[in-house]
């Protein structure tokens, strides 16, 4: 991962965070990671109308607590995230979002505790965030390595691809 | 040291002689299903194979199924069009396990899979929906997943980088109440759990409640074992699994059951009294937020809605039917009922348990998703409160963030239809 960078955070969340929060049921028939980012928080208005009004700069952190992205397996809850390059710092994620995120590069840090409200400026790195307002830092936790390496590979798609052009080849 | 249910399953297709929880293994991948979300894999799959000169072929065409359910017939031309494609990948590919808006075959995917035979004990079964824990009620490890990920299945055959699962051991002890049956049970067990309680773990149910249920009751309870965030909900396969595959699935083929070890390493072990539960009754905004029925009696409902892959098989229907037979919906409360299949529909038609619901003022909608996840008819107003036998009550998700679900069994939702308000289905004599 990349040295510490410094962000703010854009929108502040609680506990489970549904995908159909994130990427609501009704626009699910748009499936391109191209179309989707239209969408994001659709019924959260004024954050979506911001993202939309190019008012919220890329690489931006959505903060949450407990279960970010439970429910649905919809991958336009996670490319919809990845079209704005936002990153997402909770506590925890369930499980499909978790991988959904992992396999299309969207950002996501394990933050256990995290503390911070909307408008504060943070510093990620790879070891931990840092809320500059109040000074407090909180460890990261790593990925497992499993899921790292599909990371590290640029997301599922080429880790795929190198496969099944090594199968093809051997 | 011993393996639960998952991990023989995923060593046997891993294979390997043995894993445990948190090893990483490639699982084949024995049943791979998607819905119309087949139009994203399908994009995904072709990026797998750009730049590399070599033709996008599945690995195995008849490991495939896809099952048109989230929008049939289709509510514009965008998702027809979605439609339109995915069916031409159907032919391109030689895909054989499709099953298109017909009342020849159709239905919603988690009623599909096991009334046409395709998973069995022992398989591994991945499918791009959430509730693909269904069919752990088979005694398989099926696993719910992204399009991304089922794109690199279409390839492979297998699931890469995948760490094995601990799992909980649910214990279900006792006779079930008047009144009380699978849902109950597992949105008693949500509550118990939270939602994200058994996250990156899979629950193994046990006890005389569960091998006394139907493998009806059985897919209700591995259903919604996800929102309790479970990779999968499982039941060792008995002779119930083995009579259903055969007398209503139509398998011939051997089968062969997979049991846990006795010494098998559980991350925890929960022990039910079902004759303690009550009905029970998820209320706004989320699955785990759950109580007995008594808690929010008297709620006026607006809708009603019966059906989804979690609650619209036949013994559900003739359940409500039984309720509603000579009596009439509540005046301003609409009731709506979605059959899990064309073929439940048909057989529910056959034996008058159309006509009773129809006869009480119920709306009969044609097998699907769409209201459930709030994409095709059956919206809320502004508002407006629906109780369900569905597996989600999430904020918007019967399509209106101003409006409220709150989750039951099929013989809770269709006493409360009749008093317009949620009433506990004890004080019926039900």
């Amino acid at each position: 991962m990349s040295a510490s960078y410094r962000a703010r955070v854009v929108l502040r969340l609680g506990d489970d965070v549904s995908t159909d929060a994130i990427y609501p049921g009704r626009f699910m028939a748009t499936v391109l990671p191209t179309e989707t980012p239209q969408y994001c928080f659709a019924d959260v208005i004024e954050f979506n109308r911001r993202l939309r009004d190019g008012e919220v700069p890329p690489g931006s952190v959505i903060v949450a607590d407990r279960n970010f992205g439970t429910g649905s397996s919809r991958e336009q809850a996670a490319s919809c995230l990845k079209g704005w390059d936002l990153v997402v710092v909770a506590n925890n994620y369930s499980r499909i979002f978790l991988q959904n995120a992992v396999n299309l590069g969207l950002r996501l840090v394990v933050c256990p505790g995290i503390e911070a409200s909307e408008g504060d400026e943070l510093e990620l790195s790879a070891e931990a965030v840092t809320n500059l307002r109040t000074g407090a830092t909180f460890l990261v936790e790593p990925l497992p390595p499993a899921r790292q390496a599909i990371v590290d590979a640029g997301g599922l798609i080429p880790y795929i691809r190198r496969r099944v052009t090594e199968a093809r080849a051997g | 040291m011993g393996m639960t249910v998952a991990e023989k399953i995923l060593a046997r297709a891993s294979g390997v002689a043995h894993v445990a929880a948190g090893e990483v293994v490639e699982p084949a991948v024995d049943l791979a299903m998607s819905h119309e979300n087949a139009a994203l894999v399908m994009n995904q799959f072709a990026q797998i194979y750009e730049g590399t000169g070599l033709k996008a072929r599945v690995w195995d065409p008849d490991k495939i199924a896809i099952v048109f359910d989230h929008r049939v017939p289709a509510e514009t031309a965008k998702t027809a069009t979605n439609q339109k494609k995915v069916r031409e990948f159907v032919a391109a590919q030689g895909i054989t396990k499709f099953h298109d808006i017909s009342a020849d075959g159709g239905g919603i995917c988690h009623q599909i899979l096991p009334e046409s035979g395709y998973v069995r004990p022992g398989m591994v079964v991945v499918g791009t929906d959430s509730h693909t824990s269904t069919h752990g009620a088979l005694g398989a490890m099926a696993i719910g997943v992204g399009a991304t990920d089922m794109a690199g299945v279409w390839a492979l055959g297998r699931m890469v980088n995948v760490e094995v699962p601990g799992s909980i051991k649910v214990v279900a002890d006792g006779e079930f109440g008047p009144s009380v049956g699978p849902k109950d049970l597992i949105l008693y067990l949500i509550g118990m759990l939270s939602a994200e309680g058994a996250n990156f773990r899979v629950i193994e149910f046990h006890g005389r409640a569960v091998r006394g249920m139907s493998l009806s009751g059985r897919l209700v309870v591995c259903n919604m074992s996800v929102e309790a965030g479970a990779t999968c909900g499982i039941v060792p396969a008995d002779d119930e699994t083995v009579r259903y595959l055969r007398e209503e699935a139509g398998v011939v083929d051997p089968m062969e059951a997979v049991s846990p070890d006795g010494d098998a390493v559980y991350e925890e072990t929960l022990e039910i009294d079902v004759s303690r539960i009550e009905p029970q009754v998820a209320r706004p905004h989320t699955v785990d937020n759950v109580g007995p029925v008594g808690d929010v009696e008297g709620t006026r409902i607006d809708q009603v809605v019966i059906g989804s892959c979690t609650n619209g098989r036949l013994d559900d229907l003739e359940t409500a039917a039984a309720v509603l037979r000579g009596n009439r919906v509540a005046k301003g409360t609409r009731m709506l009922v979605f059959p899990a299949s064309w073929r439940i529909y048909k057989e529910a038609l056959a034996r008058g348990i159309i006509a009773d619901l129809v006869g009480a003022g119920a709306i009969i909608m044609n097998p699907g998703c769409g209201c459930c996840l709030g994409v095709h008819q059956g919206a809320l107003g502004d508002g407006e409160v629906a109780l369900a036998t569905t597996n989600r009550n999430f904020k918007g998700r019967m399509g209106n963030p101003d409006a409220s679900v709150y989750l039951a069994s099929p013989l809770t939702a269709a006493v409360s239809a009749l008093h317009g308000a949620i009433t506990d289905p004890r004080k019926e004599g039900g």
